[in-house]
Formats: C-alpha cells, structure tokens, sequence
C-alpha cells in the first residue's frame, strides 16, 4: 500500500509539471498579447517596451516559465490586469464557486440515485418511461440557453433578479429577506448546473442497477428472506455504486474549478468567470494558475478515486 | 402414511416472453416427507429449476407467472401468502442454495456477514449471537478455522469453500426443506464428492427434507431416496431409487441412464437419446416424448399420457410402460 502511494504521488507529481509546461506553451503561442490587447494606439513604443520589462515579456518563454513558477511560489505573482497578487484574487472567488458547486452536487446526488434504483425496480412502468423522458429532455436541452430562457422569465413574469450572489437594492430588507434573497440568488443557478448532471447520473444509476439486479446474489439475498427493500438497496445498490463511487473522485475539480459557462451566465463572482476573463484578457498569471490549480484538483480527483475504488470494493486492493 | 411435509399440486410456470408463451412447468405434482432426499433430474431446460424456484415464489414477474396449483407446506398453501409472510418462509422455513458459488455469493459482503443476515433477520438474534452462530455454521460446514475464515469476502475462497458457506447460509435457520439447484456442477469432481457428503451428513443431523435438483445421475445415485425424472416441463416418472435405477418404466429415463458412459465397456461413441429437447413455445402434441423414443406408436402422438401406477409410488407417464425397459 505505501509503495502503490509513492508511486502514484511521483508520478502524478511528473504529470503535473507536463501539464503546466504545456498549458504554459499553449497561452503563449495563442494569438495576441496581454499588451496588444489593452494597446491604445497613442502609446509610444517606450512604454509599451516598459510594460513589455515589468511583465518579463521580453525574455524567451522558458525563462518566462521558470520565472513564473518562481513567482508563484515566492508570493510575487501579480495579474497583469489589475495589478493585484494572483492567489488573493483566486482566494477570493473560491469560497463563491464551492457553495455553488457544493449546491449543485447535493442537489445531484440527492435526487439521482433514489431516481436510478427507481426506474431500474419499476423498469418499463409509467413513471420509469417519464423521468427516462425528463432525462433524455435535460441532457438534449443546452444548459446556457435554458438559463438564459429561465432568466427571462422569472425577470419578467415576476420582476426579480436572478443576477450575481444577491440584489444590488438591499436597503429596507429585513435580516429575513436578505437570506432569502441570496438563497433564492444561488438556487437558480445551482439548479440549472444539476439538471445535466442530475440526468446523467440518474441514468448511470439505473443501467448499474439493471446489471445489478440480474446478479445471482440478488436471486440469493431474496431466497434467504430478506424484505425486498432491502434487497435493493443493501444488496443491490452497495454493487450498482461500485462503479458511481469513483465520480465523487472526478467532481473534485469541478467543485473548485467552476463552471464557466453558467457563472458567466448568471454573473456568479466564482473562479470560472475569473479564468474565462482572464483568458480573455491574456492575463497569463491568473491563467496558468488557474490552470494548475485545476490540474492539481483533477491528478488529486482521481487518486482519490482509486482510492475510493479500493474502499467500494473488497475486491480490489492496492499493491 | 405420515404427512409430507411440501405437496405440489398441478404447479404450472409459464414464462410470457416477446416470442410466445414458455411453458415451463406443466401440471407438475410431487410430495416431499420430513428427513427425505427427493431428487428432481433432467436434461437442461426441462424445467426442474423453474420447478425449485416457484416453491420459494422467486420466479421473476413478469415475465414468468405461476399461473396454477397449490404449494402445500406443512398444510399452508405457500402460493396463497402475502409477500411479507413468504419472506419468512424463505431462508427459514424453506432455503435454497445455487448452483453458481462464484456468483450466487454478494462479492461485497464478508461471508459472515451474509450469513449473519439470515439469522438476524429471522431469529432475531443480535449481533454477537449471530456471529457465535455463523461461526458454528462454518465450523459444521467443515470450513477450517471459522473464526478467521467468517470475514473473509467471497473472492478469497475457493469454489468449494464457497459452496460450503453457501450451505451454511443455507442451513443457518435450521429449515425444515433445502432445495439445492445443481449444488455441486460448478465444482471439481473431487470437491463435488466432499461436498454432497457434507450435504448427506448434515441432512441426516438435522434430520432436514432435501430437494436435490441435478442432471447427474451420479450425484443422484448416491445421496437421493426418491427419484422424479423431468422431460419438457412434466414428471414422465418417479419412484424410489431402487426402482428408477433397476427397473425404470419410462424410455426417457433408460436413455437417461443409458448415456452414462461406463468404465468397463471400450466406446467409441457414448449412447445418447437422439433428437433434440422439444422448443418449450412449441411442444409436440401427445406425449413430448415421441419424437425421440424408440418405443413410439401413433397413440403417443394423440394424447398426452397420464402417470401410470407402476406400483404403489412408483409412476411413468408411457403408455406402453409395460413393455418398456
């Protein structure tokens, strides 16, 4: 076991250097510049070659690497954009984007594996043949676009907004409203981001459970009396999960990484809107940080899901 | 004549697939009495675990359904319980082991624990009291050192040790009928040996009905008391054992022990029935027999026979059992 973890630590230590190289490669090869961007024609070349030096532009792309790790590490990062240190602006929107993913995933979760095991008992019965229907609705509808239809409506049909983490008017709320305001804030948007997942998961849920319940062991469980319930949902849904049990390893990234396109939607302060700006902006900084953070979470993701793997499955035991 | 302990009566399976209607099990009638070993045997399909598997009510609905008959065990009809009272039946009163130990055990669940299952849920023992008996289970299933070997999953034994802690989960509750559905086919022939001794032995201690579902003759000859031959969902005969085996009135049954191939005489080629088992959606008319025996005459094809009294429990369902064999 303690050498299946070195090994797995040294390598996912090696996968993230190549990953930080290549992502390094692929920012600075894009077209355009974090100076050409922001140019004002007016600028004299003097300065643009100043913003060139204090930003080490000028230096080959290697050396800009090394220098960017130094920075990183040394606490010396700072966005080209604003001028701010890079990890302080991260910090800031993390707690932003984990509600809202913790939200959603609770909302997953929750309601997907109850709904699975359901359609797979009553496989073929009216309501397996409904939320089949609503599952295959939910993956088929583009997420943007519905929330974009979702946010019309509500503005329109009851004249709130649905924007950002709360109301720009709070003056003469009670304590009470407040709370609901932001509730109300981050359960549309956490909502619309469960609907794909929720459908996918479901779905998942309900094809391991078939197989599942085709298993000898099932016809065995119930020959030795036990109650039908929980032949399903001890006997049955302990093996369906097997398989499920790993995706909690590879939402780990999602939860922090957040989601670009409905944080963009919904105005959500949250690390996916930071990383789409600064894409945007060519702030390589607040880029590649993001960028690295996200592997970490991603390489650390599916270590724990092999673990988790190992824990799920008697069967399985790490050398 | 003392009561039986399970009476089947017409028990009828069909099984309502895309394709048309199986019918499984058809008319089907036997007793099983307190302590005995009835062995149901045929070739694969005939429908002699469907058979096992409707006593417990583990038919899968749909697409199967017992359409009719009546499941007498100690005098309660099982067909006629609530779903609730049947659960306690099952693993208590009636267990069934598989024939699969590879797959019939829950790969996620330690042995013990499954075997505790049983117990705590009709015994309502705790759980220190369950383990206790679990591990005495094991012990009695000749398991070596139950203690250790209770926590072990299902992976970490071998196929016969599976087997056996199938049997002790089998056995736990102390029922007063096991099915066993091919208990010993997925085994090595060595283990299939220990394993059907094991089985004969604790049957004896316990003093426990067995119905022994196999299509080996071999295994039947050596544990069974009473003998019923299946063929295209029907008892074609049943006896005692001597009878079955000495002077069988059924030619299915002599081409049955005919093709068990013998040390002493040098074959080229083993004697088999010819033809082929009948397609249950499309069963041939009069006896399903016909096609294949060499005993036909046209009356065979007109109706289906009825069991013939051979003797007092001695029954075919041939109408020329008289000349047969």
């Amino acid at each position: 076991m303690t050498s299946f973890l070195l090994r797995r630590i040294l390598q996912m230590f090696i996968t993230l250097i190549g990953i930080s190289i290549i992502s390094w490669l692929i920012i600075t090869t894009a077209p355009g510049g974090p100076i050409s961007l922001t140019m004002d024609p007016k600028i004299s070349p003097k300065i643009i070659e100043q913003m060139m030096k204090n930003y080490d532009l000028d230096k080959p792309v290697y050396q800009q690497y090394f220098l960017w790790i130094k920075k990183l590490f040394t606490g010396r990062l700072y966005s080209f954009k604003d001028g701010r240190p890079v990890l302080e602006k991260i910090w800031e929107r993390i707690g932003n984007t984990l509600l809202l993913n913790l939200v959603a995933m609770t909302i997953i979760f929750s309601l997907a594996i109850p709904l699975g095991v359901f359609s797979a008992r009553k496989q073929y019965s009216m309501m397996d043949r409904l939320t089949t229907f609503g599952v295959f609705l939910g993956l088929s509808i583009p997420g943007f676009w519905l929330a974009y239809l979702i946010i019309l409506g509500t503005v329109e049909l009851f004249g709130y907004p649905v924007l950002g983490m709360r109301s720009f008017v709070t003056e003469g709320f009670g304590a009470g409203e407040i709370v609901m305001d932001r509730i109300w804030h981050l359960l549309l948007p956490a909502m619309i981001m469960a609907i794909h997942g929720l459908a996918g998961l479901s779905r998942y849920t309900r094809s391991s459970m078939l197989e599942v319940i085709r298993q000898d062991y099932i016809r065995t469980a119930k020959a030795k009396g036990v109650p039908e319930e929980t032949v399903y949902y001890k006997h049955g849904l302990r093996n369906a999960l097997l398989p499920i049990v790993t995706l909690f390893g590879f939402l780990i990234p999602g939860l922090i990484g957040g989601s670009i396109i409905m944080e963009s939607v919904f105005a959500w302060p949250g690390i996916g809107r930071l990383a789409y700006q600064a894409v945007l902006a060519r702030d390589y900084p607040v880029v590649m940080t993001i960028n690295t953070i996200t592997a970490v979470l991603v390489l650390l993701g599916n270590f724990i899901a092999d673990l988790l793997y190992g824990v799920a499955d008697p069967r399985i035991r790490y050398q | 004549m003392k009561t039986p302990l399970l009476e089947v009566r017409s028990l009828t399976t069909q099984f309502f697939t895309e394709d048309g209607v199986v019918r499984a099990v058809e008319d089907v009638n036997f007793e099983i009495h307190p302590g005995e070993i009835l062995s149901l045997v045929g070739e694969s399909g005939c429908g002699k675990s469907v058979t096992g598997l409707s006593l417990l009510r583990l038919i899968p609905i749909p697409p199967g359904k017992i359409m009719s008959g009546e499941l007498l065990f100690e005098g309660r009809d099982l067909l006629g319980l609530e779903e609730r009272e049947m659960e306690r039946v099952r693993g208590n009163d009636i267990s069934m082991i598989f024939q699969e130990p590879m797959t019939s055990l829950n790969p996620v669940f330690t042995i013990g624990n499954q075997i505790m299952e049983a117990l705590q849920l009709h015994q309502n023992l705790d759980k220190k009291e369950a383990r206790r008996r679990a591990i005495e289970m094991l012990d009695r299933v000749k398991i070596p050192s139950p203690e250790v070997r209770i926590d072990s999953y299902p992976h970490q034994l071998s196929g016969g040790m599976r087997q056996r802690a199938m049997i002790a989960m089998a056995l736990s509750c102390q029922p007063k009928l096991l099915i066993a559905d091919e208990p010993t086919t997925a085994l090595d022939v060595t283990i299939q040996a220990q394993v059907l001794r094991l089985l004969k032995e604790i049957q004896g201690e316990m003093g426990m009905a067995v119905m022994l579902i196999t299509h080996d003759l071999g295994v039947v000859s050596e544990i069974a008391d009473r003998v019923a031959v299946m063929y295209a969902g029907r008892i074609v005969e049943s006896g005692p054992i001597e009878a079955i085996f000495g002077e069988m009135r059924h030619p299915y049954t002599r081409g049955l022990l005919e093709s068990i191939p013998q040390l002493e005489e040098k074959k080229k080629r083993l004697n088999a029935i010819p033809g082929q088992v009948p397609n249950p959606m499309d069963l041939p008319t009069g006896c399903k027999f016909h096609p294949r025996c060499h005993l036909m005459i046209d009356d065979c094809k007109k109706e289906e026979p009825p069991l013939y009294p051979v003797n007092k429990n001695h029954f075919s369902r041939c109408i020329r059992w008289k000349e047969c064999c």
